[in-house]
C-alpha cells in the first residue's frame, strides 16, 4: 500500500494522532495538522502531503514496524530518539546516520530508500568510524551467533555480555526486524528485559530466592555466605567483567556494596556463569584458614601480588616479554618458581603438612 | 503468532555444545512453519529464564533438544520457565513416553506446549539409522552390518538407559542391521567391550548424544580402541579385534534430527502444514559426508 492510500485510509477510518501529525476527516474535509501546518484538505491535496516527512515518519513506525507494546519497537523508538525529538530534527540525524551505543555495539540508523524507511548498521562501537569496505560485512542476523561466539584471541565467550566483543564486522543495510534480531544474538534478552525495566515491570530475582530453587550440584550455592557473596559479585559482575547492570542483590532487603555498573540494559537475575562459579567458591569456602610460615623478600610479596592483579584483571597478555620491571612478567615469574618453589609447593611449605612424612612423600589432596 | 523454542544444555566451556540446537532451529526456520523460532539454553544465552520474553507470540512450543527424561525434562527446565503448574505425572509416562502438556508460564501471558524431549520420540530411530547411513554412505546395511547404539548410562537416571534400549528395540524390529545392541559407558554392557557383543563383521556406533563433547570425541573413541590418544584421530571405519568399527559422533548433529523437533511440536498441536515433509526431504542424505 503506497503511503497516500495508507494516509487516506487511516484518516477515514479513526484518523491519526503520531509523532506530531494529526490527521482527522470532517465535515469539511480533512484537518491536517503538523508543527508547521494546520489545514483543512480535500483527499487529493491530502494525498499530496504523503511526502511530508510526518506521514512518511507515522507510515514506517505504524505499517512497517508495527508491534504497539514490543520491546523491539520500543528499542528502535529509542534508537532515534523517537519519543523524545521531533520528527524534523530526527530526519536531519538520519541524513548523516544517527548512532547509539548498546553495549560493545554502535548501531547507526539512516534513511531507507523507501519514503519514510530506515536501514540499520551494527558493528563493534571502536569500529563505528571504520571504513565498512574494511569490515566483514553481513545481512543474515543469524551470522551474528557465530560471530559473537569467539573473542578477538579466539578464546570461547560463555557470557555474551562479557566485554570482550570480536571487532571487525558490521552487519549493514538491515531493517528494523532484523536488527533487533541481531542485538538479541548478540546480547540474548538485553532488549526484552530494557523494555520490562522501562515499563516498570522488571522482575528482578535476588540471590536468596535464585539460591533457593538451585537443586542437583548446585543445590549448595545457598550456603555462601554473606562477605563471599560481596567478593563474587566483585569478581564477576562489575562492568569490566560484564556489562548488564547488576539489578539483583543478596535479597530485596539487603544490597550488595559492589558498584552495579553503568550498562544500558539491566540484570535481572544471577545467570548460569555466576551460579557455576557460586557452586565453586562455596566450596572453597568451606575450608578453614590455616597459618603457614615462609620467607619472602619485600619485592617478592609484591611481586605475588603483581602476578594476582595481573591474572585478575586479565592483563597477562600486555606484559611485554622482556619487561621484567613488571611482576607479572614471565621471566621473573618463573625467576620467583625457580627459587621459592619446589615439589611441596611455596617455599617448600606443603600444603597439608600432616600428609607429609619426613622423607617428603607427597600427600593426596588434589 | 506461533513459535517454536528448542531448549539444549549449552556449555560454559564446549563452544561447539550449542551448534545441533542452532543447526536444526535454522531448518525448521526455514521450512516457514513457525512465526518465530528461538534457542534457549541452560548454560548459555538465551537462558530458559528470560528466553519467553524474547518472543512475541502467544502461542509457543518447546522442545527439549535433549536425549531422556529425567532431571532437565522433569525439574530444571519446567522449573526455569516457570511453568509452575508443570507434574511429570501429566505425562504419563513410563520414561519414554512423555508427549506434551499444555501450561501457563508465570512471567508472560503465553500459552506454552512442553513438549517431550526429542530423544525419546520414536522418529529419533529413524534419525540413528539415517546417522549410520551417513557415516557409512550406505543405503541399505544387511546382515553383514550391526549397530551399537551408545548411552552414557547413569544410576542417577534409570531413564537416560530406558532410551537407549527404546531405540535399539525399534531399530532391531525394523530389520536393517543384522544384529542391534544398547551399549553404555557407566554401566554394563559397556562401549568399551563392544566387539564383544557382535558377531557381524561391521559395527556402526551411534552414540545417542544431542551434540559432540567430551564423551563422544574423546572417551568413547578411546575407550573403544579406536585410538590412543583422540587427539591424533582415527580412521572410518577403523578394525578393532577383527570387526570394522564405523563410528558417527554424536546423533544429534544428523540434520535430519530437526524433523524430530519439528513432530514434537506438531504432536503437540503446532499446525505446521507440509513443513514435516519438507524438513524430511531436505535433511534425509543431507549430511552423508559425516564422517569425514
Amino acid at each position: 500500500m503506497s503511503v497516500a492510500d495508507a494516509l487516506v485510509d487511516a484518516a477515514d477510518a479513526d484518523g491519526i494522532d503520531f509523532d506530531g501529525l494529526t490527521v482527522a476527516a470532517g465535515d469539511d474535509g480533512y484537518q491536517f495538522r503538523t508543527p508547521d501546518t494546520d489545514a483543512v484538505l480535500t483527499a487529493a491535496d491530502l494525498r499530496e502531503h504523503a511526502d511530508s516527512p510526518y506521514v512518511t515518519n507515522w507510515y514506517y513506525w505504524e505499517h512497517d514496524i508495527g508491534g504497539h507494546d514490543t520491546p523491539r519497537r520500543a528499542f528502535l523508538r529509542w534508537l532515534e530518539g523517537g519519543d523524545d525529538r521531533p520528527v524534523p530534527e530526527r530526519y536531519d540525524a538520519l541524513d548523516s546516520g544517527h548512532t547509539r551505543h548498546w553495549g560493545e555495539l554502535a548501531v547507526t540508523v539512516t534513511h531507507g530508500d523507501a519514503a519514510g524507511s530506515r536501514r540499520y548498521d551494527v558493528r563493534h562501537a571502536d569500529d563505528v568510524d571504520a571504513d565498512t569496505d574494511t569490515l566483514a560485512t553481513y545481512t543474515d542476523p543469524r551470522d551474528a551467533r557465530e560471530l559473537v561466539k569467539h573473542d578477538d584471541d579466539d578464546g570461547y565467550r560463555p557470557l555474551s555480555t562479557a566485554p570482550s566483543l570480536p571487532h571487525g564486522w558490521a552487519f549493514t543495510d538491515l531493517d528494523g526486524g532484523a536488527l533487533v534480531d541481531t542485538i538479541d544474538y548478540v546480547y540474548p534478552a538485553t532488549v526484552a528485559n530494557w523494555h520490562r525495566e522501562r515499563e516498570g515491570s522488571l522482575d528482578v530475582d535476588h540471590w536468596a530466592d535464585v539460591a533457593d530453587r538451585q537443586t542437583g550440584i548446585y543445590g549448595i550455592v545457598s550456603d555462601l555466605d554473606e562477605d563471599a557473596l560481596e567478593w563474587a559479585a566483585e569478581a564477576c559482575c562489575v562492568d569490566s567483567q560484564c556489562l548488564k547492570r547488576r539489578e539483583w542483590d543478596r535479597d530485596e532487603d539487603d544490597a550488595l556494596d559492589v558498584p552495579r555498573g553503568d550498562g544500558e540494559f539491566p540484570c535481572r537475575e544471577p545467570c548460569s556463569l555466576f551460579v557455576a562459579a557460586a557452586r565453586k567458591f562455596t566450596t572453597l569456602e568451606r575450608e578453614d584458614t590455616r597459618e603457614y610460615t615462609f620467607e619472602l623478600t619485600p619485592a617478592e610479596k609484591e611481586q605475588i601480588e603483581d602476578i594476582i592483579g595481573a591474572v585478575a584483571d586479565d592483563r597477562t597478555d600486555d606484559i611485554r616479554e622482556a619487561d621484567v620491571y613488571e611482576g607479572a612478567n614471565r621471566y621473573r615469574t618463573r625467576f620467583l618458581r625457580a627459587k621459592r618453589m619446589d615439589d611441596h609447593g611455596l617455599s617448600g611449605t606443603p600444603t597439608y603438612p600432616e600428609d607429609h612424612d619426613d622423607d617428603g612423600d607427597d600427600g593426596d589432596h588434589h | 503468532m506461533q513459535a517454536l523454542v528448542i531448549v539444549g544444555h549449552g556449555s560454559h566451556l564446549n563452544p561447539g555444545s550449542s551448534e545441533p540446537a542452532y543447526t536444526h532451529a535454522d531448518t525448521i526456520r526455514e521450512s516457514g512453519a513457525f512465526d518465530e523460532v528461538r534457542e534457549a539454553f541452560w548454560k548459555e544465552e538465551p537462558s530458559f529464564r528470560n528466553v519467553l520474553r524474547t518472543l512475541e507470540s502467544d502461542e509457543v512450543y518447546v522442545v527439549p533438544l535433549f536425549i531422556s527424561e529425567g532431571y532437565f525434562t522433569e525439574q530444571v527446565i519446567p522449573r526455569e520457565l516457570r511453568l509452575d503448574d508443570f507434574d511429570p505425572d501429566d505425562w504419563d509416562s513410563d520414561g519414554t513416553d512423555a508427549d506434551h502438556v499444555t501450561l501457563e508460564a508465570d512471567d508472560v501471558e503465553k500459552t506454552i506446549h512442553y513438549c517431550g524431549p526429542v530423544g525419546t520420540h520414536d522418529s529419533m530411530s529413524e534419525v540413528i539409522v539415517q546417522r549410520a547411513s551417513s557415516v557409512t554412505g550406505r543405503e541399505e546395511f544387511g546382515d553383514d552390518f550391526g549397530l551399537a547404539v551408545v548411552g552414557h548410562g547413569t544410576e542417577r537416571n534409570e531413564n537416560s538407559a530406558k532410551a537407549i534400549y527404546y531405540h535399539a528395540d525399534q531399530i532391531r524390529e525394523m530389520g536393517v542391521f543384522g544384529e542391534v545392541q544398547a551399549v553404555f559407558m557407566d554401566e554394563d554392557p559397556e562401549v568399551d567391550d563392544v566387539t564383544d557383543f557382535f558377531d557381524t563383521a561391521d559395527i556402526v556406533v551411534v552414540p545417542l548424544f544431542v551434540s559432540d563433547g567430551f564423551h563422544t570425541q574423546e572417551d568413547i573413541p578411546e575407550d573403544m580402541g579406536l585410538t590412543d590418544d583422540y587427539r591424533t584421530g582415527y580412521d572410518i571405519p577403523t578394525a578393532v579385534d577383527g570387526h570394522d568399527i564405523w563410528y558417527s559422533g554424536a546423533v544429534g548433529t544428523e540434520p535430519l534430527a530437526a524433523d524430530v523437533v519439528l513432530e514434537r511440536a506438531a504432536d503437540a498441536g503446532a499446525p505446521v502444514g507440509d513443513a514435516v515433509d519438507a524438513v524430511r526431504e531436505q535433511t534425509r542424505g543431507a549430511n552423508a559426508a559425516a564422517g569425514d
